[in-house]
Order: C-alpha cells, then structure tokens, then sequence
C-alpha cells in the first residue's frame, strides 16, 4: 500500500533551539500509526511540523504531493484533520458552533446536516448537549467534541495529540474504542501520539519511537511492544 | 419633565453613536488586543467622503452606503497593508502606527477639504420623524439607523458561517486555523467591519456637532470610556455601555442645571459633562476592573 503521509529529514525549530533533527517516517494509507517518546522527545512538534505551526525543513509529502511551507489553513483543507493537545475546543461558542466552524466554507446545508449527524452517530453524549458551551463541557466531552469536530472536516488523516490526557481510564477506552471504528468506518488513517504507550500500541499498527527529536526505533507494534527497551522505558515492566 | 425626557432623548442618540463606535473599538480589540487609536479619525474621512459625494449631486442614503463601502474596503487595506507587516512587532509598534495613522486621517482631510467646519445634513425629514416635546426627528433617526446596523451586525456573528468563522479566529487563531479558517483574512474583514460601522457613527454624527477634521476627538473618548465601561471584550457590552455614558452625561448636566435654577448655586453643567462622565467610568473601574458586562480574564503563570 502507498503511504498517505511520507516524511524525511523533518527538522524543526523553536525560535533558535532545534528541537527535531532527523525525524521520518510513514503513514500507510487507512492505518493507525502512533508515535511514542518520553517528554519532550519531539512528538507534539512532530504534529505541528506537519501542519507547519512551528518553523520546519525537510520533506512532507501527503497523497503524493509536497506540502511542507503551506499554510496551516490550506494543509487542513487537504483534509488533515489536527486534534491539539490540551483538547483546543472554543470554549465560548456552543457544541454546535465548534462542529459547524469546520464546515463553515460549506454552502450545501444539507450535506452539513448529515455529516452532523454522522457524527453524533460516534458521540451520541454531543447531541445531548449540543446548544451547550463547549467550556462547561467535561473534559472527557471536550475531548470528544475535538475529534468529532476533526471528523467535520471529512478528513484523510486524523494527527491526534494525546487523546488521554487528563482522563479518566473509563472514558479514555471509550474515546479509542470510537478511535478504532473511525478509523474502520470512515478509512481515516490516524497517526497518534500517546504517553500511554500500552494503549497507543494496541490501537496502532505501526509504532515509532522517538528519542530527543530523533527516531530511535520503528516497527509493527506487536514487535515494538516486546521490545525490552521499550517495555523498561514505556511500558513500565 | 419634558425637559428630562428631551435629556434623555439627545443622551440616547449620543449613546448610539457612542456605541457604534465602542463596538468598533471591541472589534478589533478582541481579534488582535490593540486598541485603534485612528478609529474615529477613520470615521471622519469617511464621513467627508460621505459630504464629497453629496456635494456632486448624490443622495443622502447613496452616499451614506457608497461612503460606508469605502470604508470597509479602506479598513482592510489598512489591515493588509499597514498592519499585517506588524503581526508579530510589540505593542508599542502599533501604537504608534495608530497614532500616526491618526494624525494622517487628519491632516489629509484637512488638506482636501480645509479645516472649516461645515454644515452637514440630516436625512430625517422634520414632518414624519421624531416625538415633539420628546425627541427630535434627527435624534429618533439616528438612534434607528444604529439600531438597525448593530442588529445586522449581530444576526451577522450571530448566525452566518462567516461570521461563526471571524468569532473563532479572535477567539483561538492556532485553532481556527487547524479547521481550515483563513485568519489572517477575517482579521482584515474585521478591520473593513469596523471601519464601516465607524462611518456610521460618523455619518450620523456630523448633523449634531458639525463637519470638521476634529469632529471625532471627543467621540473616540465617550466611545473607549463607553467600551471599558461595557467591558473592553465584550460587544453587547461595549453596545450597553455607549447607552450608558450617552445618557449619563446628559444626566449629569441636566441634574446641575437644575441644582442651580432652585439654588442659584452653579456646580455643574454643559461643560462639565466630559469630566463627570470619566469621572463616573472610572469608578465604574476601579469598583469592577473587567467594566459592568466583562469577564475576568485570569492567567494562569
């Protein structure tokens, strides 16, 4: 299978400080890949790097085309859907508004309509609170509400940016559950950055290990998990 | 008791202006947190605009809307081509840049159009407008027209994509662009927004103090009092507020006029108005530092 997303040599700065020096890797088209690291190993920056937020060098190739230097705004209008990390929800607009602000250059109504729809198939929980303000929402829901408004955009790449963060394990299974039927469902690839390396690993296929702004490791999750490194360091036994 | 009513009257139609220019201020302060020094000054060069186009023959209402076009469009070249090379230049910068920007509204209106004031007309025809003993035809207008415009602006945020789109951008930009909103384009519109809500109030205001470069001076400082007031960041506020100080000034006037025709003791009047009114902002401020409508903005460090 073609790799949707292909990067090589991707540096990326802060300012003067350089905080990714070679990092690569693929993207197979309709699969879950994760990316694991300690803090500060350069995952997030990765993210950003793709959607050019943070000042990048190197090759970004998505479906075959060249897309690093684009503007943020028009790298998502190919369909890369970036969930941040600390959720990055509107807070002072309602439930509804942040589903419908990605669809706002949209002219068919109808076609909003049953996207929304489909997307309340996922997160039922939204429906329920849709006129509601999205700050007032609890964060297991704010977390739900961006991914389902990153669903909105009718993406071919989802980047998530630790999903789990500051969640309960209940609602952190549910949220990979619906992760994993997206991703079935709607032939979204995914490429995933967890501190949860146990629950990243069984969800992704794939699995790169990044060590201060470098892959140190790559492979199929199943031999990145027996891995004994990774299991001192991520898994934790 | 008439009087009082007509007190009230001027101070709503004063308000008005005060808050289309207040909202204007709010604009672009909650999309970039500056505060455009040049907004009334803006608001004057359209409102010779407005005068220029009247004087070749066009109608009042013609002129009004080609003027106000103008506007929109001159506030987002500014945007683009004076402010977008600033994006990332400190505050100071752009202060600056308003204030020059200011000085040369001014003086090129001066220029071309001489620093004589002028008479400037008022659309609202004496028979069919106003309350006599209450409001005066051009007051009842005014305080109309801005009704109509802020209620157009509001079903604009309020239920238009575009306008869902420009919220987002001034509340979380990073975000907005990562569901594909082109901010740097709603920063400009918003600039073209304001500039045109400003000829507006600029437009309706001429009638009532007269055409001149320095027409808006004293308005722009009713509107910020009347915007930190409401509450810097928020629009309905801002609104509120510009309805506020327009008949608080007027009040306090009015309530010295009278002290002095029971009393004969002269404490307060006409030309205390602007003192009193800030007087009373900042109280208002120093009792809620956000202003009345305002969110408290805590940082987390």
């Amino acid at each position: 299978m073609a790799a949707l997303l292909e990067v090589k040599g991707l540096k990326a700065f802060y300012g003067q400080t350089q905080s990714l020096y070679d990092v690569g890797f693929e993207i197979p088209d309709g699969g879950i890949t994760t990316l694991l690291g300690a803090n500060g190993a350069g995952k997030t920056t990765t993210l950003r790097a793709i959607c050019n937020m943070v000042r990048t060098d190197g090759t970004i190739r998505f479906a075959g085309k060249d897309i690093a230097g684009q503007a943020t705004e028009e790298i998502v209008r190919l369909r890369i859907a970036h969930v941040p990390e600390g959720r990055g929800t509107f807070t002072t607009l309602t439930v509804d508004e942040n589903l419908r602000i990605a669809a706002y250059t949209r002219r068919d109504k109808q076609g909003v309509k049953d996207e929304l729809e489909r997307v309340f198939g996922y997160f039922p929980r939204l429906k329920e609170r849709v006129q509601q303000q999205a700050g007032t929402l609890s964060g297991g829901e704010q977390q739900m509400l961006a991914i389902a408004r990153a669903l909105m955009l009718k993406p071919r790449l989802m980047l998530l940016d630790e999903p789990s963060f500051g969640l309960a394990p209940l609602i952190v299974q549910e949220i990979f559950r619906i992760l994993r039927r997206i991703n079935e469902d709607e032939k979204v690839s995914i490429l995933l950055v967890e501190q949860n390396a146990a629950l990243a690993l069984d969800l992704a296929a794939h699995a790169y290990v990044l060590e201060t702004g470098r892959v140190v490791m790559s492979g199929p999750s199943s031999v990145v998990k027996n891995d004994e490194n990774v299991r001192k360091s991520y898994l934790g036994y | 008791m008439e009087q009082f009513l007509q007190q009230i009257a001027s101070g709503l139609a004063n308000g008005a202006i005060y808050a289309c220019v207040a909202l204007a201020l709010v604009m672009i302060y909650v999309s970039t947190d500056h505060i455009n020094f040049a907004q009334g000054e803006m608001a004057m060069f359209s409102t010779y605009i407005s005068w220029q186009l009247m004087t070749w023959g066009l109608s009042f209402w013609f002129a009004f809307i080609l003027a106000v076009v103008f506007s929109f469009v001159l506030g987002v070249i500014i945007e683009r081509a004076i402010l977008r090379p600033l994006h990332n230049a400190p505050v100071l910068s752009i202060v600056v840049v308003f204030i020059g920007l200011l000085a040369i509204c001014n003086s090129v209106a001066g220029a071309i159009w001489s620093y004589l004031i002028k008479e400037f007309p008022s659309p609202f025809p004496k028979s069919s407008f106003g309350i006599a003993g209450v409001i005066g035809p051009h007051q009842l207008g005014v305080v109309m027209v801005t009704l109509i415009v802020l209620g157009l602006l509001f079903v604009f945020f309020r239920y238009t994509p575009l306008g869902l789109a420009m919220r987002a951008a001034a509340q979380n930009p990073q975000m907005a662009r990562l569901v594909g909103v082109r901010v740097d384009w709603m920063l400009a519109l918003g600039w073209g927004l304001a500039a045109a809500v400003g000829a507006v109030a600029g437009i309706m205001v001429a009638h009532i103090v007269y055409l001149d470069p320095n027409m808006m001076g004293g308005i722009l400082l009713y509107a910020f009092a009347s915007a930190l007031v409401g509450g810097i960041s928020n629009p309905g506020g801002a609104v509120v507020g510009g309805f506020i100080v327009g008949v608080l000034e007027n009040m306090v006037a009015y309530a010295g006029n009278q002290i002095e025709k029971a009393t004969g003791i002269y404490i307060i009047g006409n030309g205390e108005k602007l003192t009193v009114a800030l007087i009373i902002v900042i109280t208002v401020l120093t009792v809620k530092p956000a202003g009345l409508f305002g969110r408290v903005v805590v940082k987390r460090v």
